[in-house]
């Protein structure tokens, strides 16, 4: 059992054991040591739960990404040998619309039953909440990409096999800047009127330098090289470090009442 | 009797007001006044570009201006995020309205120029495209403003989205390095080939452009805090309406 000292910086942990007495000491410890993690690993699992049971934000986006790659294909002659320099934009742009229109419901779903307010009164950290609901459309966008690619590359023909470890990579990395802002703004966009164009909006500029990054990655895997950009790759790290660290100073203001 | 004194001081202050804002902006017209005879006669004529180039000394001095004015706004942003004293979003939302302003000026002069010496008004080159991002970031910010109705709300929410964006920035500018790019690489600083008559020149419209930047945010600031008022009145009367 950790002794009582262990909560010394913990002002509220203190003012708790205080008024508790010594005796609470192993509660205030559990206080203390979980306000981070632990909710966020909670909440994550709720969120996973409430999508799995109703898999609709996941079905949604699939028919969506799959509907924008079919008519941009009208609008270009995918026959012609340039698909090859084109498909991997095409198909980070179906991602981040299907992004600035899919992420939306993370806040608003809280709404319906004013559940955001409970989640506020809870003792732990707001930044937790953030970063639940980011892992959480991390793991929807992830599954949708990885269910897509199949589809986009025999639509594209493209050969996905001898690169689809790097793709990955470049998968999650951009995925993960787009999962980041994007939850960070549907928190934004349900807070004002006309929230549905107000997310797009927000997203769409913010995310232009990972749109660039992501997609000349990905170029730069169907190329003959097929190498993994070092710069490009270094440059989507360095944007997802940027933005999770930007949230985790500042995302807490959004969800003050 | 007490209304009419009331009224007389605040006009006095006014006055005095309006005599330094009217200094001010004579001060600031004679120095456009003088930038302006600078950049058509006294600089140097550019070799190969000829008298279009001139638009540099408009064109640079406004992107400046409207970084500065994009910066003030960010760390305006970061205060009312600790602070919260609305002194603060106002000059946020002051500046970057301004700085909106400096930046389309600059994406309107930059075609002018381009398509004598490109050939061509628009090119998808990565300054050019980093800077219109900018721009639009910007243009959301204000956007995002008018649709939260909450002074509170919109200040905190409006500084998130401001900080974010000043932190896409450099990521945006970054993307100069990595791309190619077509625009004329900065010509000031390391290897730059800056005629120093033509820097003179630049650093000279680039103060009178700073001092319009002032005069304009003293003015919108001014307009932001009489909405304010005007706001807070409303509320106090229906609250009087209220009580009768």
């Amino acid at each position: 059992m950790a002794p009582l000292s262990q909560t010394r910086d913990q002002t509220a942990a203190r003012v708790s054991a205080d008024e508790a007495g010594a005796a609470s000491a192993p509660v205030v410890v559990t206080i203390r040591r979980s306000t981070l993690l632990r909710p966020a690993v909670a909440l994550l699992a709720k969120e996973l739960r409430t999508e799995f049971r109703t898999r609709e934000l996941l079905a949604t986006t699939l028919v969506f990404v799959l509907m924008v790659l079919v008519l941009f294909s009208f609008t270009f002659d995918p026959t012609a040998a340039e698909t090859r320099r084109f498909a991997p934009g095409l198909l980070w742009l179906a991602l981040l619309f299907a992004g600035s229109l899919m992420l939306h419901p993370s806040f608003t779903r809280e709404q319906a039953n004013d559940t955001l307010a409970a989640l506020r009164l809870a003792p732990i950290e707001p930044v937790a909440i953030l970063a639940a609901k980011i892992a959480a459309n991390l793991c929807f966008l992830l599954l949708a990409e990885l269910m897509l690619l199949p589809i986009f590359a025999a639509l594209y023909n493209l050969s996905l096999l001898p690169v689809i470890g790097r793709l990955v990579v470049v998968l999650f990395l951009g995925t993960l800047g787009l999962a980041t802002i994007g939850t960070v703004f549907s928190a934004v966009s349900a807070q004002a009127r006309m929230r549905e164009l107000l997310l797009p909006l927000l997203l769409l500029p913010l995310m232009a330098p990972a749109l660039i990054a992501s997609a000349e990655a990905t170029v730069g895997l169907f190329d003959d090289s097929a190498a993994l950009s070092p710069v490009w790759t270094t440059f989507l790290a360095a944007f997802d470090v940027m933005f999770l660290t930007v949230t985790w100073l500042f995302g807490e203001y959004l969800l003050e009442e | 009797m007490a209304h009419s004194m009331a009224t007389s001081t605040l006009s006095t202050r006014e006055v005095a007001r309006a005599g330094t804002d009217g200094l001010a902006t004579l001060g600031v017209a004679a120095l456009l006044a003088v930038a302006g005879y600078c950049a058509l006669f006294v600089a140097p004529t550019e070799r190969t570009m000829g008298l279009i180039q001139r638009i540099f000394y408009f064109h640079v001095p406004s992107a400046w201006t409207g970084f500065v004015a994009f910066l003030i706004s960010f760390i305006a942003s970061i205060a009312y995020l600790r602070v919260r004293s609305p002194k603060w979003d106002w000059l946020a939302v002051s500046s970057a309205e301004i700085g909106v302003a400096f930046m389309t000026v600059m994406l309107v002069t930059g075609p002018i120029w381009a398509k004598p010496v490109w050939g061509i008004w628009w090119t998808w080159d990565a300054r050019l495209t980093s800077t219109f991002v900018l721009w639009a970031l910007y243009v959301c910010y204000l956007l995002l403003r008018t649709l939260i109705d909450d002074p509170e709300r919109r200040g905190v929410v409006s500084a998130v989205f401001n900080t974010f964006a000043a932190f896409d920035i450099p990521l945006v500018y970054f993307s100069i390095w990595f791309f190619r790019t077509q625009h004329p690489q900065p010509v000031i600083g390391d290897g730059g080939s800056l005629d120093p008559r033509m820097l003179r020149v630049l650093l000279l419209c680039w103060a009178a452009l700073l001092g319009v930047f002032v005069l304009l945010l003293r003015q919108r600031y001014r307009v932001e805090a009489l909405r304010h008022r005007v706001a807070e009145l409303q509320i106090s009367a229906a609250r009087e309406e209220d009580e009768r």
